[in-house]
């Protein structure tokens, strides 16, 4: 994963709308007097929210001064994590998880699809702007692997003609149903198995 | 104290050290990047691991307490390895440009790979490549050659106080940057040059000069402002290619300020290398002998009381006791004086006119009330001290006028001289603070004696401290920030012509009711010529040669030994590092050749008789009088602190391009206003 791009075009002002303020408040008060510094994190989420799903420079700076935390600081954890975004993403943002359990059961196809159907690169919007795509790592299913985050749902069990339909699905606007492309529910076993002792070789 | 044992030999630290400087003390050096006395412990760079018994797994000695009884090992087979593997993923990522890179030389991961690298690579894959950061005019950056050590981060957020360094991305991919490749707004930024272990940030004035063992190097003391920094000069033939800190803990550290650092191109630029004579109002090369003779001519035409002399801000001691002897006995005129303005100076006390609590005492102090004064620019390491002392004790600060930023917060109280008289009268709550405070810490500025209500400033406040006992033996809780470093010099020379505290030979200087007035040095006078026939003797082109009949080529300070007193009234010597160029000669040759050739007389024989005597005059004219309480009249006016033109604070600075620039990029950020 190399350094997250900055977006070239920002907006010049950024404030909390007053849900988000209150929200906000409530998030500080959580925290110690003196050390409301430690809620940087849940207000730089915030402000992605709502932002449509970015942060730009000007809620950095709107971050720090709330809190009253240099703007360096503000920016090494906006950096530094990769759940939030510094450029503009689409509607539908896909994050599709290439690490080794995932990759050994085909995440690159699903990276190939996303290539040739979305964007050439990671981090660009689709020709119509409404969705893009990035690389991730470990989301933590493996056990459905391979798999794709789209927005805050996860899409489970795929190969490459279901990940096309998904695709396709998103591409028309339309919000595809989240879970197991398998028909499994959650992570159970497949085929109705409740013990490992029921079947050889399981 | 705690018991260690480091490769069999015994040793005993006090506690709260770390394994790294107990192995030190044993006298075992220990390799290390991110490691730095006076900054935090990052335990980062990961070279400084050690064995420890019952330790499964080498430590990182920088980052690890000692404790009692603990049995290190610093030279078996497991530490090299351990040192090799991490110095081998340290250079998988390094450039191998050193041939090419400016730390070349005294690049502390060159050396320690003459110990732990391995001569060729396993590492195949494409080196990272960074992009290159902005930092402002002084500091070129190269961060590709970065080993993510984390010093500089350090320095500026907890030494310097400018929270503009950070460290964006992660894991291989990070990068060291300003906000937004912003320049760094500190007078200390050019610490991180020398804190920087490898070649990533390097001297942007510096680049590509000379490599460090062809320089001449030379120990001697910074003359920008009255601190007195511990400085090491390093010339190559006659240039002053740089200059670097020098450790002296009880004044400036490590550190320097970035006018101390890279002034030192001004001293190659705007400089009487020849004495000249102005003619119908243009200036012409001349010999020195026409020019003194021309002197010598006016001086016998003039009446000694219409001679006057005004001494610079950059001159030494010496030339001070010599221009001072040459006025005494040689023309035999007072009208000598050392301030260019008029500043109230009582010189009955020494105590009245110096630090007193010196430098590091301030860290002891409870309270400290800032009058007058700005002293982020006014003595920046002094600020440095003075943050230092907040971090440590959250002292309380006070300051009469708004500083803007000072790296510290204080309280920001009316800045009035009513101020002062309802503190003095208990009618101010700081008044009982002061009362209270057990060490408290008044420091005056040069702003606050320039005003009309200086002298009732200064005396009212050191009577009302004597009365509280807060003048004393032991604390001294008046003080006095000097800007120019041969201000204590001057006073403590006596090289002040006062009567009823007023600076008279300034007032008739400025009333033109002299024929002749010799600058030495002097560069700060303002006023309106008339018929006066002046003689500049200098180093630089500036205002005061600018206005003079005759100009006499002198030496700078880096090219003439010479004593400088810091403003807490401590003598230090500067040595000689390159010499005057041209037919320039040193400041006290000039004075005494025109003292033979008034009187046929030398003043001195040579350098060390003129030493010797400054010194049984300094012995013998030690002022402790405990003068009474002086009359003053109160006027009710502002307290301003005078803007201080940092980067242009004297001829030196004023000459040399990387302080041009540095003032222009301040003033852009000012003019823009792009903060916030």
């Amino acid at each position: 994963m190399s350094i997250k791009k900055i977006s070239k075009e920002q907006p010049k002002i950024f404030e909390f709308n007053s849900k988000n303020l209150e929200i906000s408040k409530k998030i500080i008060e959580n925290y110690p007097k003196g050390k409301q510094q430690s809620a940087v994190m849940a207000l730089l989420y915030l402000a992605q929210r709502q932002n449509d799903n970015w942060i730009p420079l000007a809620a950095i700076k709107y971050v720090g001064k709330f809190l009253n935390i240099p703007y360096i600081k503000v920016y090494e954890i906006a950096t530094f994590y990769s759940m939030y975004n510094l450029a503009p993403v689409g509607k539908y943002f896909l994050q599709v998880c290439t690490t080794t359990p995932c990759m050994i059961r085909g995440a690159y196809d699903l990276v190939e699809i996303c290539k040739n159907k979305i964007s050439k690169n990671q981090g660009e919007l689709s020709k119509d702007g409404i969705c893009s795509w990035t690389e991730v790592e470990c989301l933590g299913a493996c056990v459905n692997a391979p798999m794709t985050q789209i927005n805050d749902d996860y899409y489970e069990d795929l190969d490459k003609e279901k990940f096309e339909k998904i695709i396709d699905q998103i591409l028309n606007n339309k919000k595809p149903k989240p879970g197991s492309y398998r028909g499994r529910k959650n992570s159970e076993p497949e085929n109705g198995r409740k013990t490992l002792t029921e079947f050889k070789n399981a | 104290m705690l018991k260690l044992k480091v490769n069999d030999t015994d040793v005993e630290i006090e506690e709260g050290l770390t394994v790294l400087q107990a192995c030190e003390k044993a006298g075992f050096e220990i390799p290390r990047f991110c490691y730095h006395e006076k900054l935090s412990i990052a335990g980062n760079c990961r070279m400084c691991l050690v064995e420890m018994e019952k330790s499964p797994k080498p430590i990182a000695s920088c980052a690890m307490p000692a404790t009692d009884g603990m049995i290190i090992k610093t030279n078996t087979p497991l530490v090299e390895k351990a040192r090799k593997g991490v110095m081998e993923f340290l250079l998988a990522n390094h450039p191998l440009d050193c041939p090419v890179c400016d730390q070349g030389g005294e690049c502390d991961l060159q050396d320690q790979s003459m110990f732990y690298g391995i001569d060729k690579s396993r590492f195949r894959e494409n080196k990272r490549h960074v992009p290159d950061k902005y930092m402002g005019p002084l500091i070129k950056t190269q961060m590709t050659r970065c080993i993510h050590c984390t010093r500089c981060i350090r320095f500026a957020t907890e030494i310097a106080g400018v929270t503009e360094l950070g460290a964006i991305g992660r894991g291989e991919n990070m990068e060291i940057t300003t906000y937004l490749e912003k320049s760094m707004e500190s007078e200390l930024s050019g610490n991180v040059i020398d804190l920087c272990p490898v070649g990533a940030l390097t001297s942007k004035p510096y680049v590509f000069e000379a490599r460090p063992w062809e320089l001449k190097k030379t120990e001697t003391i910074d003359v920008m402002d009255a601190v007195g920094s511990n400085i090491r000069v390093d010339t190559y033939g006659w240039e002053v290619k740089r200059i670097l800190p020098r450790i002296n803990e009880d004044i400036n550290d490590e550190w320097i300020s970035d006018k101390t650092r890279y002034s030192c191109d001004g001293l190659k630029n705007q400089r009487i290398d020849t004495p000249y004579i102005k003619e119908n109002g243009k200036f012409k090369k001349t010999t020195w002998q026409i020019a003194y003779q021309k002197i010598v001519e006016k001086i016998k035409q003039t009446e000694p009381d219409k001679i006057a002399g005004l001494t610079g801000d950059l001159t030494n001691m010496e030339t001070l006791y010599a221009v001072k002897e040459f006025f005494n006995t040689t023309i035999k005129s007072k009208n000598l004086d050392s301030r260019s303005d008029f500043y109230y100076i009582n010189n009955e006390n020494r105590q009245n006119y110096i630090f007193n609590v010196s430098i590091n005492g301030i860290e002891d102090s409870d309270l400290i009330v800032l009058i007058g004064t700005n002293p982020r620019y006014e003595a920046t390491i002094l600020n440095l001290k003075i943050r230092q002392a907040y971090l440590k004790n959250k002292t309380e600060i006070y300051s009469l006028s708004n500083l803007g930023d000072l790296t510290y917060p204080y309280e920001i109280i009316s800045g009035n001289t009513e101020t002062i008289k309802n503190i003095i009268e208990n009618k101010n709550d700081l008044s009982n603070k002061i009362i209270n405070a057990k060490k408290p810490l008044i420091i005056l500025g040069q702003s606050v004696l320039k005003i009309k209500s200086g002298k009732y400033v200064f005396e009212e406040l050191k009577n009302f401290l004597t009365n509280k006992n807060k003048i004393n033996k032991e604390w001294n809780s008046l003080n006095i920030i000097s800007n120019n470093a041969s201000t204590v010099g001057s006073y403590d020379l006596n090289i002040i012509n006062s009567n009823n505290e007023k600076n008279i030979t300034l007032e008739r200087i400025k009333n033109n009711e002299f024929e002749i007035l010799f600058l030495f040095g002097q560069d700060d006078l303002k006023f309106n010529k008339n018929n006066e026939f002046i003689i500049y003797i200098g180093s630089h082109g500036d205002k005061g040669a600018e206005m003079a009949d005759v100009i006499l080529p002198g030496a700078a300070y880096t090219e003439q030994d010479g004593y400088y007193t810091n403003l807490e009234g401590r003598i230090q010597k500067a040595y000689q590092a390159s010499y005057p160029p041209g037919e320039s000669k040193e400041d006290w040759v000039i004075v005494n050749e025109l003292s033979n050739l008034l009187k046929r007389k030398k003043l001195y024989k040579n350098k060390s008789e003129l030493i010797d005597l400054m010194f049984n005059y300094l012995k013998n004219n030690i002022k402790n009088n405990d003068s009474n309480y002086l009359e003053s009249i109160f006027f009710n006016e502002k307290i301003s602190v005078e803007d201080i033109d940092y980067y242009y604070s004297n001829v030196v600075s004023r000459s040399s391009r990387t302080m041009s620039e540095c003032r222009n990029q301040k003033m852009k950020i000012q003019v823009t206003g792009t903060e916030g």
